[in-house]
């Protein structure tokens, strides 16, 4: 199945065949796809081979990583996709720039998807284009930057109300 | 020469504010500000088992206008923090409070961007537990020590000026 999906991925989009990866790592199943193929990517996954479950989205930044990344790879979001018929779930990575990440929200395929997405949102920065409401969900309105950066402070702090200890 | 010598053992003479006092402390009504595990051991430490009624604080208020103990048992983040203070604000003065826990006391472990460092930053307390979570007898035990500093209040105006001869 998953060779399967690694072909029909390479096939629909023909631009970006080298940067489709595929691989598995201790029983699951990876695939590497640009971020700005993400969206049609799951919507494919979704409508021909039966992911009708999206179990989890998130975020990770690889700044000061021990193996340095470029810069345009400094952050990755993560989908897990489940299958409930086949049950089998894969995960799609994909990688953003450190200026301006930006992606096309999957709200439209699975309406699970609009609390991760705000979550990496306010966390991270990354932008999701066709969100219904892009807002923080965890900080406050008036917190600056995004917590979960490596590089934002660990000692800072902006509180609503008291002193900054 | 009392009043005692004219009325026998039908009569007894006090200080008011001694009678209010009394009255106060084994009357306690907290108001549980519970956001975390410590709240959990607060539910063991009004039980059956641990029976703060023992001591007059067994009737939790959910009601901050009902209420004179406050206790903040858990984690307080920044987002939280103005709503702590609404609620000490709307309880009725005579009022007290016990940070219950490591976390309401200091932020515990939590020394990142979100916590709260001690709620002490926010409003008055009174009595600390240490603790993570305390046990029931330590929270029993700072309402003793509650129970003795409303012992030591004033009432009445002319009791301040007595405490300051």
């Amino acid at each position: 199945m998953m060779k399967k999906i690694e072909s029909r991925l390479r096939e629909k989009f023909p631009m970006s065949k080298d940067r489709i990866l595929y691989w598995q790592d201790r029983g699951f199943d990876y695939f590497f796809v640009p971020s700005w193929e993400l969206f049609e990517a799951v919507s494919l996954l979704k409508s021909e081979f039966g992911f009708d479950l999206l179990m989890d989205l998130f975020c990770v930044d690889y700044l000061n990583y021990p193996t340095p990344l470029p810069d345009f790879m400094r952050f990755e979001t993560v989908a897990c996709l489940y299958s409930t018929s086949a049950n089998r779930r894969i995960f799609i990575k994909s990688y953003y720039p450190a200026e301006a990440p930006e992606a096309d929200s999957l709200v439209p395929l699975y309406a699970g998807a609009n609390w991760f997405e705000r979550e990496i949102f306010d966390m991270f920065g990354v932008r999701f284009k066709n969100h219904p409401d892009l807002r923080r969900i965890l900080m406050y309105e008036s917190f600056e930057g995004h917590p979960l950066r490596k590089d934002y402070d660990i000692k800072k702090r902006q509180p609503l109300i008291g002193p900054k200890n | 020469m009392g009043l005692e010598t004219a009325f026998g053992d039908s009569l007894v003479t006090t200080k008011i504010s001694e009678v209010i006092n009394w009255a106060r402390k084994f009357a306690l009504y907290p108001m549980p500000f519970g956001t975390a595990c410590c709240a959990i051991e607060y539910m063991a430490s009004v039980g059956a088992h641990y029976d703060a009624s023992r001591f007059g604080a067994e009737i939790v208020r959910f009601s901050p206008r009902q209420s004179d103990l406050m206790i903040v048992a858990g984690t307080v983040s920044h987002k939280l923090a103005p709503i702590l203070k609404n609620i000490y604000d709307q309880m009725l003065e005579p009022k007290w409070v016990i940070s219950m826990g490591a976390c309401a006391s200091s932020g515990g472990f939590y020394d990142n961007y979100a916590t709260v460092q001690g709620i002490d930053t926010i409003i008055p307390v009174d009595v600390y537990i240490p603790g993570c979570p305390p046990r029931p007898e330590a929270v029993l035990g700072a309402i003793i020590k509650v129970m003795e500093k409303i012992e030591k209040d004033t009432v009445l105006r002319f009791d301040d000026a007595e405490a300051e001869e």
